[in-house]
């Protein structure tokens, strides 16, 4: 995914490395796990090498040169594509639901058991993004939704774990 | 020091249908001071019937219900009645409020009734309406309210008296984001003054907010543990939207 994120942001206008991951900062704020500088570099080699970006040499005066990469059509053709597809939902296969239905039946665990250690983990995981959102400055829309979106996620996590509890347990 | 609320084995059976229907079946639940205990459980696993026992808002069928060190199961109606006045504040899932007065009177006087002087009972209703933006339905009748500022004129009644125990049944159920926001930093700061809180609720922002999290199902205690707290994490780790 990154790769489509650095695209986009090449659409707007070319950049080197590191610009690329000044830019996903602020515009993510810290509620976005910003990749690291390598991951970047490697991302950009990938999609230099799939001819969607280009790289120009830029001499600099007293330090190395430095690349900046700029989209080509084919880029820009890869990245319409993703603006104009719809989006997957979210995950129907739950890793958590997958152990409550399999795990009972080896009786290597307690249905009860798991559904409750997994709402005291939601709820200490909604509890993070309390802390986070609190210490996000309101100023900052793209942050402030990004947390309010998780939280609506866990929420509906939480509510499925009751409905698996009605049922299952 | 003594727990705040404690019950043995506490059971509730409902006989007034045809059939006798267990609502509680066997609660041992220990609460200390300043602890925020968030409950939490399907419909009809029996919150509210629990919570309304622990403020003698119904009897139980049998077992033990202890508050401060004192047992209370067997209290006369009027001796819990005193004993909300002077030091809990409940909240219901349906409100409650009175009809007839207006929403400023139905949180001044929960204060008044504890014994405050009528400049601090009006200081308490002025602060509480500020907290949960309600200021402007002050002079509002109960009725003209929608759900969502009800509930929260329900806290403010509920924290009026300053109560050293809220008991709240889904204090948030109407509530959009903004004005849950609102209760959430009343809530907390409540809790930071060392009142304590027991809290049937939904909402998973709510919930954790406390300390600890009890799950009722079928009328029992199915789990009863704290809830972990890793404020060591960065943003990064913490969401991850697909
Ligand atoms: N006054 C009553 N008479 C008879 N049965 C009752 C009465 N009040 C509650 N019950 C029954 O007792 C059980 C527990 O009800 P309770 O209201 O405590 O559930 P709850 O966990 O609060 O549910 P909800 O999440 O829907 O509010 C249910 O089966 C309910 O039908
Ligand atoms: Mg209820």
């Amino acid at each position: 995914m990154v790769r489509l994120h650095l695209l986009a942001l090449l659409a707007k206008e070319p950049a080197h490395g590191y610009e690329l991951k000044q830019a996903l900062e602020q515009t993510f704020g810290s509620a976005y796990p910003s990749p690291n500088i390598g991951q970047i570099y490697v991302t950009l080699g990938r999609l230099e090498k799939d001819g969607l970006v280009r790289a120009v040499d830029v001499e600099q005066s007293n330090r190395p040169n430095k690349k900046v990469y700029y989209l080509t059509a084919k880029g820009r053709d890869v990245l319409m594509t993703w603006v104009d597809e719809p989006t997957e939902g979210p995950r129907v296969r739950d890793e958590f639901f997958m152990k409550l239905v399999l795990a009972p039946l080896t009786g290597i665990a307690d249905r009860m058991a798991l559904i409750t250690r997994q709402r005291r983990h939601y709820l200490s995981l909604m509890s993070d993004l309390n802390d986070l959102l609190a210490r996000t400055p309101p100023a900052d829309r793209v942050a402030m939704l990004l947390i309010e979106g998780a939280m609506l996620h866990l929420q509906a996590d939480l509510d499925w774990l009751e409905r698996c509890q009605e049922d299952l347990a | 020091m003594s727990a705040v609320v404690k019950t043995v084995n506490l059971v509730k059976i409902y006989q007034d249908g045809a059939l006798p229907v267990p609502a509680v079946r066997g609660v041992d639940l220990q609460v200390e001071p300043g602890e925020f205990v968030a409950v939490m459980g399907p419909s009809g696993s029996g919150k509210s019937t629990l919570i309304h026992m622990l403020g003698g808002l119904d009897a139980r069928t049998s077992g033990e219900i202890w508050l401060d060190g004192q047992r209370v199961d067997t209290l006369s109606e009027s001796a819990w009645a005193l004993l909300r006045r002077k030091k809990i504040g409940f909240v219901f899932q349906f409100f409650n409020l009175v009809a007839n007065m207006t929403v400023g009177d139905n949180v001044e006087l929960p204060a008044l009734l504890a014994g405050a002087s009528p400049k601090v009972a009006r200081e308490r209703r002025e602060s509480l309406l500020a907290a949960l933006n309600l200021t402007d339905r002050a002079g509002a009748a109960p009725a003209q309210l929608s759900g969502g500022e009800q509930q929260r004129v329900a806290l403010a009644r509920a924290l009026a008296n300053e109560p050293s125990l809220l008991l709240a049944d889904e204090p948030t159920g109407n509530l959009d984001s903004r004005n849950t926001r609102d209760v959430l930093r009343l809530l907390s700061d409540v809790h930071k003054q060392g009142q304590t809180i027991v809290m049937v609720t939904h909402d998973a922002r709510v919930a954790s907010l406390a300390d600890r999290l009890v799950s009722l199902f079928d009328g029992e205690i199915v789990d009863d543990g704290r809830i972990a707290r890793r404020r060591t994490r960065t943003a990064g780790e913490v969401i991850d939207l697909r």
